[in-house]
């Protein structure tokens, strides 16, 4: 395996860590608007996420800083090439972590209702963008020769990548309730397990349409003849069982599942896409692949031992916070946030 | 418009927003580290105060660090994509480092330390913030090594049309960055440890919570004369550094056309006229810019109109004849004066502060505590003031001898759509600011005593009536 391949495969598991992740407290975000009967279970929604939001967004910082040092060229074309559908990510990235901190800085009911308002947007816009982005990339843009992408509106949003984009978003919403289900007490651990187990159907039928526009739309399928329906049947087996889970009252598994879910479903865009980053819509050969896009060896060689060293005492002190904030959060106790 | 110089707004923009917080964050998160230290160490309560105290303020600017910080990182790719296919090989790393070692680092402990107060056995809890510290600071050291590479490349070859790293090594060792990272960190001191003068002098002159307030000056008194004393040592170094590797910028930013003569007299104040390339009107002390310049009392420097030639001569094949490579002078040159008038500021009245704690007068002088108030944005206006001769003194270059900035922006980004994301960011930031502001005022005016009562009231919840 080449390096370059390598650092594919390590993006692909820092945006999967990523959407596993803050894939549930943007689920969380999401779901305070419409799951909570008052602010005081909104509160105790956000605190369930509280510890931990901010470094799930980290995963997302990492992927795309590894994305830059390893891929320049894919960095730059997808950053610059979807200029404003980053911008709106950054703006709600930037509201939904403010919004969090400042929430309840002023003890007054129309303060706290804008900042959870803030949160829910914020929660809502990145994933369904980001899903945008990634599935358009993969069905194709126009980048041209000299690897620069100059796209319209329908380039970006097209019906494929915006059915992309509410799936993600959909599996989040599902995400974030099975960690509410498991992380809180009484009325909102009914209330959520209740909605998961609805929605998983409506995430069952959003996957099996796009798994249908998948095939039409893009050439995952050729291109991974056995791979691609491998990984389906998984997804839809994850999400066959985290019902099962649900139903059942075995909240830490049914939220596995919906991780597990996430987690494959990410990774078939991955794979569909590999050895490409990008695909262009005028020309192969103009296609951005993790060689033409690469960085050196030498600085791969350098990202690679760093990577290797850090990562473990990475995954360690997230275990331990984790660890530490096990216990469901309920009114009976200080809500920080 | 120009892309060109939209983007470069927007670059400003938001690296001079974003570095208002960042500092304030570095020097909080290490002194109220020190403080939670005093509190496990020597178990008074008041320290514990302390930390929790500041700790508020800290967390209200923190949250806005953080957020305009996702921003840098991706602008380079937004704006500034053909410098991001020039340099990414050498820039990405250390970015991609800063994210695996700090950023993580930062965002673990800051949430085990927010909500660890009761969780968590004391002494653990008290290396949360420590790491929290130590992870601002890795942070500061990985971005200016990649800084450093823009001002002074190394470790680098030209290879397929684009730098590609030879030797990281070399980053890291690089002359530019240590000269620069001690600069950087004493600064973030002197700004965390202004701030809570600044609130303490208020607040005595207001004579609430006396023995609070004095103990949070004394020790910011400490940390601010240390912060400010470094910067100024660490400056000299950078100072001295910079005559060496990029001799335009030092002469523009001391106002120097012509070659000085030797010993070379440092000037106070000019009227720079940029049009004839000659200063109106000079005050000037004498032997001073050769000893800022080579520590000793003699030897000259070089003028700009040398410069332009030697640097025409050299550069010229690489980005094309008749480039002007003097970068906008009176910018570089009154930005590079207020930066030091503002850090003498900051060393005088830590001095004094420090000499009146000592004589036992710090909370009567309120002469003196009026003057510590509009300080906290001393550090802020020296920092601003700094990068801004950083940056605008490498023009044209944004790799200095590699790539100009002209060169450096995306080329399939309209004007337009930087017009309107700066429209945006300015929005927010605007917004974000009044918050901010507003936030950091309310706590301030709530003080210590009061916090306390609120966390210990925990079973009272504020929204027991509110409805949906």
């Amino acid at each position: 395996m080449e390096l370059s391949e390598l650092w594919f495969v390590l993006i692909s598991i820092l945006f999967i860590g990523f959407f596993f992740l803050e894939g549930f407290d943007f689920g969380v975000g999401m779901s305070t608007r419409f799951l909570a009967r008052d602010q005081k279970e909104r509160t105790i929604m956000v605190n369930t996420i509280g510890p931990f939001w901010d470094a799930n967004e980290v995963w997302l910082i990492t992927g795309a800083g590894a994305i830059f040092a390893a891929f320049p060229h894919w960095y730059a074309t997808m950053f610059s090439g979807y200029y404003l559908l980053m911008l709106t990510v950054l703006l709600s990235l930037i509201g939904r972590g403010v919004a969090f901190e400042y929430r309840r800085k002023v003890e007054d009911t129309r303060w706290t209702n804008v900042w959870d308002w803030v949160i829910f947007f914020g929660s809502l816009l990145p994933p369904f963008l980001l899903g945008v982005l990634f599935t358009s990339a993969l069905k194709g843009v126009p980048i041209h020769e000299d690897m620069n992408m100059e796209a319209g509106f329908s380039d970006v949003m097209n019906i494929y990548s915006i059915w992309g984009g509410l799936t993600i978003t959909l599996l989040c919403l599902l995400h974030g309730l099975t960690f509410l289900s498991l992380k809180t007490e009484g009325e909102i651990r009914q209330r959520s397990a209740a909605l998961a187990k609805k929605l998983v159907l409506a995430v069952l039928g959003s996957l099996i349409i796009f798994v249908g526009l998948s095939s039409f739309m893009t050439d995952i399928f050729e291109v991974r003849p056995i791979l691609e329906p491998i990984i389906v049947v998984l997804i839809v087996l994850a999400y066959g069982l985290s019902y099962y889970f649900i139903s059942n009252k075995r909240e830490g598994m049914a939220f596995t599942m919906t991780g597990l879910g996430i987690g494959l479903t990410v990774s078939s865009i991955f794979v569909g896409l590999f050895p490409r980053v990008m695909v262009s819509s005028l020309n192969k050969a103009f296609n951005l692949t993790v060689y033409n896009a690469s960085s050196g060896a030498y600085s791969l060689k350098i990202m690679t031992i760093v990577a290797v060293t850090i990562l473990p005492f990475v995954l360690g002190y997230t275990i331990y916070s984790y660890y530490v904030f096990r216990k469901r959060v309920s009114d009976k106790e200080h809500l920080t946030y | 418009m120009d892309p060109v110089l939209l983007a470069r707004m927007q670059f400003a923009l938001t690296t001079i927003y974003h570095f208002f917080f960042v500092p304030l964050t570095i020097g909080l998160a290490f002194i109220i580290a020190l403080m939670q230290t005093l509190y496990v160490v020597k178990k008074k309560e008041i320290y514990k105060k302390m930390a929790k105290f500041w700790g508020h303020l800290f967390l209200i600017n923190f949250a806005v660090g953080v957020v305009t910080g996702i921003i840098q990182e991706f602008q380079f790719g937004m704006n500034w994509s053909d410098y991001s296919r020039f340099v990414g090989d050498v820039f990405g790393a250390p970015l991609a480092i800063e994210a695996l070692l700090a950023f993580f680092m930062e965002s673990t402990f800051i949430g085990l330390w927010i909500f660890g107060w009761d969780r968590l056995p004391k002494k653990v809890h008290l290396a949360s913030i420590w790491l929290v510290s130590i992870g601002t600071m890795i942070s500061g050291f990985w971005i200016l090594t990649a800084n450093s590479f823009m001002q002074v490349p190394v470790g680098y070859e030209i290879r397929n049309g684009r730098a590609e790293m030879v030797d990281f090594l070399a980053l890291i060792t690089n002359g530019q960055l240590w000269v620069e990272f001690p600069h950087v960190i004493t600064g973030a001191l002197a700004t965390g440890a202004f701030f809570i003068a600044g609130v303490s002098a208020y607040n005595l002159l207001k004579k609430k919570h006396i023995e609070f307030y004095k103990k949070s000056m004394n020790i910011a008194l400490i940390i601010g004369l240390i912060g400010s004393l470094g910067a100024a040592f660490s400056g000299h170094g950078q100072a001295q550094y910079l005559v060496k590797t990029q001799p335009m910028k030092m002469a523009a930013a001391e106002g120097i056309w012509e070659d000085t003569p030797d010993p070379a007299p440092w000037s106070a104040f000019a009227w720079i006229d940029t049009n004839n390339q000659e200063n109106k009107f000079e005050l000037n002390i004498p032997y001073a810019l050769s000893y800022l310049s080579y520590s000793k009392f003699e030897g000259s420097l070089k003028g700009m109109k040398t410069l332009q030639a030697e640097y025409a001569k050299k550069y010229d094949p690489i980005v094309g004849k008749g480039t002007n490579y003097i970068p906008p002078v009176k910018t570089t040159y009154w930005s590079f004066r207020l930066m030091i008038g503002f850090g003498i500021a900051m060393i005088l009245l830590s001095m004094i502060g420090l000499y009146l704690w000592k004589k036992g007068h710090l909370e009567q002088s309120s002469m003196f505590l009026k003057i510590l108030v509009p300080a906290i944005s001393f550090p802020f206006l020296a920092n601003t003031f700094g990068w801004i001769m950083t940056e605008v003194g490498r023009q044209p270059w944004t790799v200095f001898g590699l790539m100009t900035t002209a060169d450096a922006v995306s080329p399939n980004v309209s004007a337009g759509t930087i017009l309107f994301s700066i429209i945006m960011y300015t929005l927010i930031f605007t917004i974000l600011a009044g918050v901010m502001v507003y936030l950091m005022v309310r706590e301030i005016k709530r003080g210590p005593v009061e916090h306390q009562d609120v966390n210990s009231t925990v079973s009272i919840d504020p929204f027991n009536k509110a409805g949906a």
